[in-house]
């Protein structure tokens, strides 16, 4: 009697020791899953997802919080690539938050225009505008995610967006198109 | 070799542990929706009950047998069952959230899984040694993904078929499991007992 009390107790005990041990050896950190959706974002920071930021709205659909097609600057692309990580079936870009623009934007500074008021300094997620008060300002291309935030709040109405121009490193081969003929 | 052999053969075809011996049927039906979660679920079902026979075995022959304490075998196997699916979960759960995402509430759920327990007492009614204990669990679990991708793979296409609707969801899905039963019966005789 006592001995299947010490085996049951000793059993117990020892897998209690194991899966504490496990418990700090696999401890996850943070919530892997938001880290996977949030590389899936395009990191502009825009927040037209009604979120204030790439991380949070990652945060929110990994707890079921947010659904997928909010991110305009993402668009199809990213649905797609969401619903393929989290197994859902996609679902068209909801118009609440904007439509995705037809191809990569990036803000031009018009550099005579420009008073420099330091305002869309302040309203860039990213950096990506440098300059100093009553000093011309001019944007980083490389750094603009194209997310429209810094066209409000200019009062000059100084900044454009415009299309991205391929440069050597990411200029592509146009994809062949075959004309259709039509057999009679 | 041979007898390993058959061991393998024996319980991945002839008594499928879902199948024929109808053993862990609540996953099968619960996790075979879609075929990523069926072979996520059966890679964690082949974890476990390969650990959970080897070491059910050596808890009843180095521990319960000596102490002549056999009749506390279904206690102490459950304790050892649990602790090993505790283990996996956590190991699931840092090596790939996305799986434990998707099998949810199914990884704990191991632990009742009938087919684990099963198998830790056939090993001991079959009177099996520490290998053979390892390869019949390790052929079961084998067997039970085989069935799972199986079935999840007929279910992925019973969606999109043209089914009456009394026979729409589970029922199809039951007469369905019942044809591949069937069918494994056709792989009786081919290992003698």
């Amino acid at each position: 009697m006592l001995s299947a009390l010490f085996v049951v107790g000793g059993l117990a005990a020892l897998f209690g020791l194991l899966l504490g041990f496990a418990a700090i050896r696999f401890r996850v950190e943070g919530d892997p899953l938001a880290d996977k959706i949030d590389k899936l974002l395009p990191q502009t920071q825009c927040g037209q997802c009604t979120f204030p930021g790439c991380r949070p709205y990652a945060e929110a659909i990994a707890k079921g919080e947010a659904d997928i097609n909010q991110c305009p600057p993402g668009g199809e692309v990213t649905i797609q690539a969401l619903a393929g990580l989290l197994g859902v079936e996609p679902k068209p870009l909801n118009a609440e938050h904007g439509e995705a623009p037809a191809q990569a934007l990036v803000a031009l500074i018009d550099e005579q225009t420009c008073i420099g008021c330091t305002l869309c300094i302040q309203a860039c997620p990213v950096d990506a505008i440098v300059g100093a008060a009553k000093h011309m300002h001019t944007v980083i291309e490389a750094e603009c995610t194209g997310c429209k935030l810094c066209l409000p709040p200019c009062p000059v109405d100084c900044i454009l967006m415009v299309a991205v121009q391929p440069s050597p490193t990411t200029w592509k081969w146009p994809y062949p198109i075959i004309p259709l003929k039509e057999v009679a | 070799m041979t007898d390993y052999l058959l061991i393998i053969v024996g319980t991945v075809w002839v008594n499928n542990l879902v199948l024929s011996q109808f053993l862990g049927l609540c996953p099968f039906m619960g996790v075979s929706r879609k075929l990523e979660t069926a072979i996520g679920m059966g890679l964690a079902t082949t974890f476990v009950l390969t650990l959970s026979s080897v070491s059910s075995y050596l808890v009843d022959t180095w521990l319960l047998a000596p102490l002549d304490l056999q009749y506390l075998r279904t206690l102490s196997f459950i304790l050892v069952i649990a602790a090993i699916v505790g283990f996996t979960e956590m190991v699931v759960r840092k090596t790939s959230p996305i799986l434990h995402n998707v099998l949810g509430i199914y990884l704990p759920l191991i632990t009742t899984n009938c087919a684990v327990l099963g198998v830790a007492l056939l090993n001991i009614q079959q009177q099996h040694g520490f290998i053979e204990s390892a390869l019949y669990g390790m052929g079961g679990a084998l067997g039970f993904t085989l069935v799972m991708v199986m079935f999840a793979s007929l279910r992925e296409r019973l969606v999109v078929a043209d089914i009456p609707s009394v026979f729409k969801g589970n029922a199809i899905g039951l007469i369905t499991a019942g044809l591949m039963a069937l069918s494994f019966m056709g792989f009786s005789g081919l290992v003698k007992h």
